[in-house]
């Protein structure tokens, strides 16, 4: 194997775009998270930070959050484990950061002579990769519980771990659906299975094939995400939860992982059930629509447009999340529990049996 | 540049299998056990066994050992366990045991020496897998599965027997 410097190159590329596009998106929650909510609660919101009397729209409050987090007091209990402590909120971000790397966001490219695949990693079983690093990210919080020397941040951990394999569970068994249909557990190969057209003129996108998988996909992506309506962990009205002794920046990763989280689980809603990058009747050419019309595009700016479209339908997933966090409704620890182990999990079982029995039917892939 | 990997991922391993043995506080030695599943997970990269390190992931550090760290932190919160070791006699059995697997490992050590490994096929391996299993290995495979259930059916059974009694 031969890297020249153009292969390393576009290597870092790749990373640095899905590196930068997920650390941008969970900074700029934190004041979408503050706007969502003013708007729906009939408030103005953050506006206050300013430089030199520039204000656009609150944007500068994270930029004024870092600042402040930053330069606040690290405190350690005094009962506290303090290597892991320190190591809780670091392991709880890096999980939520690494996981959508295997998440495309584009065709593959293809460029002068090469051929590049417009994700970060390019696993063959990409899709039990994300899950496997989502899976990961509770050590963070159950660390983080554990080493607090608290009984309310013990009491937070726990409940953290017991929702974990709870909604991992239902993941799991509502992405069997998807592989299932599609024939494949690369991610790439998924997002483009979804391409070809029903009848015509549906796209066959995994909500169409898979309606129940989405439901049930959806549910237990947000539980991962452990924000309201699934935030026992955290309880902020009860236990405030595993993170109840850290302070600063420590803290903020631990807030910044929520967010981190529900960017990756937008990201697989959006691949696997929303079509990824696709464009409905947009083709390699160009775009091709069911009533006759063709539009001819040059090779990128159709894949710019397939870009554009995954991050517009990530974003877009990222606001409806937010749109049922700000509901505020939330469900108690054993109605959780209830939820997510008599309904979520047999619907996903049942699921798997109908798409099995489907298969087998019309043998469609 | 493969051996570098094999070099690092290997000291983390046996870093980490020395930790999980040495240390005396239960969730430091579970944490330890779950870098070493990952490093293991790591090898399998580097053989190009993508679902089996994935497998190994989810299923051991992200599920078994969550149940693991979930119980430790129910039972013992936070409680170092010190003290004389109350089952120390068991241990003096270990040490010719693990004797008996050094001389092993060094046996294979020296009669592999002379026939190398054959070399990997095509990476990825969900379909090689899945195809061995439900040919050459359909007949354990499916009595795992048994095996499973079974396994299953007794915890419920013992669930409910406590709720009645």
């Amino acid at each position: 194997m031969t890297a020249t410097l153009a292969d390393v190159g576009i290597a870092l590329g790749r990373v640095a775009f899905v590196m930068l596009f997920v650390l941008n998106l969970g900074g700029l929650m934190t004041w979408v998270e503050r706007k969502q909510s003013a708007i729906m609660q009939d408030r103005i919101g953050a506006n206050r930070a300013s430089i030199f009397g520039f204000r656009i729209m609150g944007l500068l409050h994270p930029l004024a959050d870092a600042i402040k987090m930053l330069t606040k007091e690290e405190f350690y209990p005094a009962r506290a484990d303090r290597v892991l402590f320190s190591l809780a909120p670091f392991v709880s971000v890096f999980f939520a950061l690494v996981a959508f790397a295997s998440i495309p966001f584009g065709d593959t490219l293809r460029v002068a002579g090469r051929e590049v695949p417009l994700q970060a990693l390019t696993f063959n079983v990409g899709i039990l990769y994300v899950f496997a690093m989502l899976s990961l990210g509770v050590y963070g919080v159950m660390m983080a519980g554990w080493s607090s020397a608290n009984n309310y941040a013990l009491l937070g951990g726990q409940r953290a771990a017991a929702l974990m394999i709870t909604a991992e569970v239902a993941i799991g068994a509502s992405i069997v659906g998807v592989v299932m249909v599609y024939g494949s557990l690369n991610m790439m190969d998924i997002v483009r299975a979804q391409g070809p057209l029903l009848g015509g003129w549906l796209p066959k996108w995994g909500i169409v094939t898979q309606p129940l998988a989405f439901v049930l996909f959806l549910t237990a992506g947000i539980a991962a995400t452990k924000r309201i309506p699934f935030d026992m962990p955290e309880g902020e009205s009860e236990i405030i939860g595993y993170f109840v002794e850290y302070s600063g920046m420590k803290f903020g990763l631990f807030v910044m992982a929520d967010f981190l989280e529900t960017v990756v689980i937008s990201g697989m809603t959006v691949s696997l059930f929303l079509g990824g990058w696709q464009i409905p009747y947009l083709e390699p050419a160009g775009f091709v629509f069911p009533w006759g019309a063709t539009v001819a595009l040059p090779g990128l700016a159709v894949s710019l447009l397939q870009v554009g479209a995954f991050v517009l339908k990530v974003v877009v997933m990222i606001w409806f999340l937010m749109l049922i966090r700000w509901t505020l409704p939330r469900f108690r620890y054993d109605q959780a529990m209830r939820l997510g182990w008599l309904g979520l999990f047999p619907l996903s079982i049942a699921n798997i049996v109908l798409t099995g029995a489907a298969l087998l039917l019309w043998g469609a892939r | 540049m493969p051996l570098a990997v094999f070099l690092v991922v290997a000291a983390v391993a046996v870093a980490s299998a020395l930790g999980l043995v040495l240390k005396r506080n239960p969730i430091h030695g579970a944490l330890f056990l779950i870098v070493n599943l990952g490093s293991i997970a790591v090898m399998y990269l580097t053989l190009h066994a993508q679902f089996l390190a994935w497998a190994q992931v989810i299923i051991y550090a992200g599920a078994i050992m969550i149940l693991f760290v979930f119980a430790i932190m129910v039972l013992i919160p936070g409680k170092e366990e010190t003290g004389p070791d109350p089952l120390r006699p068991v241990r003096l059995i270990a040490i010719p045991f693990g004797a008996l697997l050094l001389v092993e490992l060094v046996l294979m050590l020296v009669s592999r020496r002379a026939a190398p490994v054959a070399a990997v096929p095509a990476p990825g391996g969900v379909e090689a897998i899945g195809r061995l299993l439900f040919t050459d290995y359909l007949f354990p495979f499916e009595l795992t599965s048994v095996l499973l259930l079974a396994a299953m059916i007794g915890v419920l059974a013992l669930a409910k027997s406590r709720k009645a009694g």
